[in-house]
């Protein structure tokens, strides 16, 4: 059968064979050299792209610290809120769901299909600051291509009354104004993130590595008490409005070591809505505004004058007949008195009496007083733009100058500056830094003047609110008070206006044992009563009377111990 | 030598696949963690809005008006007030 086959062996060339070998080989070679190229010499492109299916980098976001008051109250709170963004590049919204997403927002669907309109764009925001449940029902729409964000929103319970003190944040959460800038690198934290394995459901399954840590933002204990700075507001905001005043400020101090226990001012704003919010409103004026500080001062002048050890304070100064005049200028007392002791120049408040202890001394000796109680420097307080006021050095002092200098005017500071120079007094000659954060350890004093001086004008200034002093209205039942008047005309363009006045009163309490300076300033009333004693030391008075009482501190004088003048004795007026 | 190979090659595979197991585990209970550490965080922020409703309801604007306003309180009158000392130390 196979006679054909078996006629022709079947006989190939043996290189053929050969050849199929070699080709085969060079094919392994090739498939090895490139299985070493990819896994050996060349694998970042793939490692990469594993990893990119399993391992994610995520956000942790950090919060920001919480403001609140030395009793731990909180003062302003950050909470988390969504914002919603979309992907115009990739959003599928059908018309029922655009309507419905323009109510959920609160915006019109025509705004939204604006923001849309540029397919290239991969962020919009639609919305910031969504609050958690509403945010919600966005999420249940089901949009493709639209996002949340978390994101957080700073809240004030405190709002307007302790708006000027804490400042705000903007929508990024930085801070803006007063405290919440002064204190933005503690208050703030870090965002941090961290490469994490997820598997097929989504859940983080190992940790792989950290990348930054997240910092949370620290909390801030400010000295404020919070419930004293609500009553210091309420008292302030009701003499600016029955003296329809154009702004007031009140700082009060812990006479024991320079804190701040309140400190507010009018006209003030809501912190948690700033939609017509005026720039002017969020001006912190005890702080950054200089103003005229009027016969407030004349403490400091006798202060000066007993220690140079030229008056004592029932050294008699004729201030009779109410003119002193100096150079080519005259100044002037409106109801003259006669002779007064040092002590009655200060009760009576005479213009003449200050500036006759003033020429007498060398004006080395009341700069250096001026001086080391901080005028002309700043307080440091720490709050963003306080100001310094204007102290000149003394070698370029006119007479005139002394003398106007020794009853408040020609020099200008700031509330807290005046607040803070009272302390000498109240804490017998010395003085202490003022701060807005909670100490620990009380900071060091610095001695201004002896106890003994402090001790004798501490005297001078009861004197003050008592029957025959300028301000009987501070008068506090069952305490005994101190402090000083000022009215001063305030000082426009170039000269004195002759119709708008600062009024101002400070003093502390109790006078046995000073815990309290409270100051208050009064701008521009306009009811027809300008005078410290009539319009600023009630404020004081209610203010002093509701901190002492809520501190808990001892009273020191019977409870019949505000004595008013009787009806009809005229008022004893203060110079201005 | 052959059983020494064996033996080896035993141990080798149950090392293997408790290494398996143990991975396992410490993923499964790292899930865990997490959830428990989401748990904390939406308990911080439930407590940060709690604080924040408090301090509403507390604001001292409020309480002085209910105080004086529904219920009717206001400072005793120097009449009614009377101080008592704290008693002297021996």
């Amino acid at each position: 059968m196979n006679a054909a086959t078996q006629m022709f062996p079947l006989t190939l060339p043996v290189w053929r064979s050969r050849i199929v070998l070699l080709l085969l080989l060079l094919a392994f070679g090739v498939l090895t050299g490139r299985a070493v190229y990819l896994q050996g010499l060349n694998n970042n492109f793939l490692q990469q792209k594993g990893e990119s299916r399993y391992s994610r980098v995520i956000e942790i976001s950090a919060t920001r610290g919480m403001i609140t008051d030395r009793n731990h109250e909180p003062l302003a709170i950050s909470t988390p809120v969504e914002s919603v963004w979309a992907s115009p590049a990739d959003i599928e919204i059908k018309p029922a769901q655009m309507k419905r997403l323009a109510q959920l927002l609160e915006i019109d669907a025509g705004e939204i299909e604006k923001r849309l309109v540029d397919t290239n764009r991969e962020f919009v925001y639609l919305k910031r600051h969504l609050p958690p449940e509403q945010a919600a029902k966005v999420v249940e729409l089901n949009i493709p291509g639209v996002f949340l964000q978390r994101e957080y929103r700073r809240y004030y319970p405190g709002s307007e009354y302790t708006a000027h003190l804490i400042g705000f944040t903007d929508i990024d959460d930085k801070g803006q104004e007063a405290l919440e800038l002064a204190f933005d690198a503690q208050l703030a934290g870090k965002p941090g993130s961290r490469r994490v394995i997820k598997d097929r459901l989504g859940h983080i399954v190992e940790d792989v590595e950290s990348i930054r840590t997240p910092q949370q933002g620290r909390d801030l204990t400010l000295s404020i008490d919070a419930k004293l700075q609500y009553l210091a507001y309420r008292e302030l905001k009701n003499a600016v409005a029955a003296n329809r005043a154009k702004a007031g400020g009140i700082v009060v101090l812990d006479a024991k070591t320079g804190e701040v226990l309140a400190m507010a001012n009018l006209p003030s704003y809501n912190p948690n809505n700033r939609a017509k919010l005026e720039p002017k409103r969020t001006r912190n004026r005890a702080v950054t505004d200089l103003f005229e500080p009027g016969s407030t001062l004349k403490p400091f002048t006798a202060a000066a004058a007993i220690e140079a050890g030229l008056f004592k304070p029932d050294t008699l100064i004729q201030t009779a007949p109410g003119r002193l005049t100096i150079g080519d200028r005259t100044i002037h007392d409106a109801h003259p008195q006669g002779a007064l002791t040092v002590a009655q120049v200060i009760q009576k408040s005479s213009n003449i009496g200050a500036a006759k202890m003033a020429l007498a001394l060398p004006s080395e000796k009341l700069w250096s007083i001026f001086n080391r109680v901080g005028f002309g420097t700043p307080p440091l307080s720490g709050f963003p733009g306080e100001v310094s006021g204007r102290l000149r050095a003394y070698h370029s002092w006119r007479p005139i100058e002394q003398a106007t200098m020794s009853y408040g005017h020609g020099i200008s500071l700031s509330l807290l500056q005046l607040a803070r120079a009272y302390l000498v007094f109240a804490d017998n000659g010395e003085i202490k830094p003022v701060t807005l954060v909670k100490l620990d350890t009380p900071a060091a004093s610095t001695r201004v003047i002896s106890p003994e001086t402090a001790l004798q004008v501490r005297k001078m200034l009861e004197l003050a609110v008592q029957p025959g002093g300028t301000a009987p209205r501070a008068q506090v039942m069952g305490y005994r008070v101190a402090g000083k008047t000022g009215t001063a005309h305030k000082f426009e363009g170039s000269s004195y206006a002759a119709d708008k006045y600062v009024s101002s009163f400070i003093g502390f309490a109790p006078a046995s044992d000073p815990r309290l300076v409270v100051a208050v300033m009064i701008d521009e009333p306009g009811a027809g009563r300008y005078y410290g004693g009539t319009v600023a030391a009630p404020v004081f008075s209610n203010v002093m009377a509701g901190a002492l009482r809520q501190l808990g501190i001892k009273p020191d004088a019977p409870l019949n111990n505000v004595v008013l003048p009787p009806p009809n004795t005229p008022e004893i007026r203060e110079e201005v | 030598m052959a059983r020494l190979n064996l033996i080896l090659l035993a141990i080798l595979v149950a090392c293997a696949l408790s290494v398996v197991t143990s991975q396992h585990k410490a993923r499964k209970l790292y899930v865990e963690l997490q959830k428990e550490q989401e748990l904390a965080r939406q308990i911080e922020i439930e407590w940060g809005q709690l604080q924040l409703e408090q301090s509403t309801w507390a604001m001292h604007a409020r309480i002085e008006k209910i105080a004086s306003g529904q219920l009717m309180m206001h400072t005793p009158p120097p009449s009614r007030v009377q101080v008592i000392a704290p008693e002297q130390k021996q």
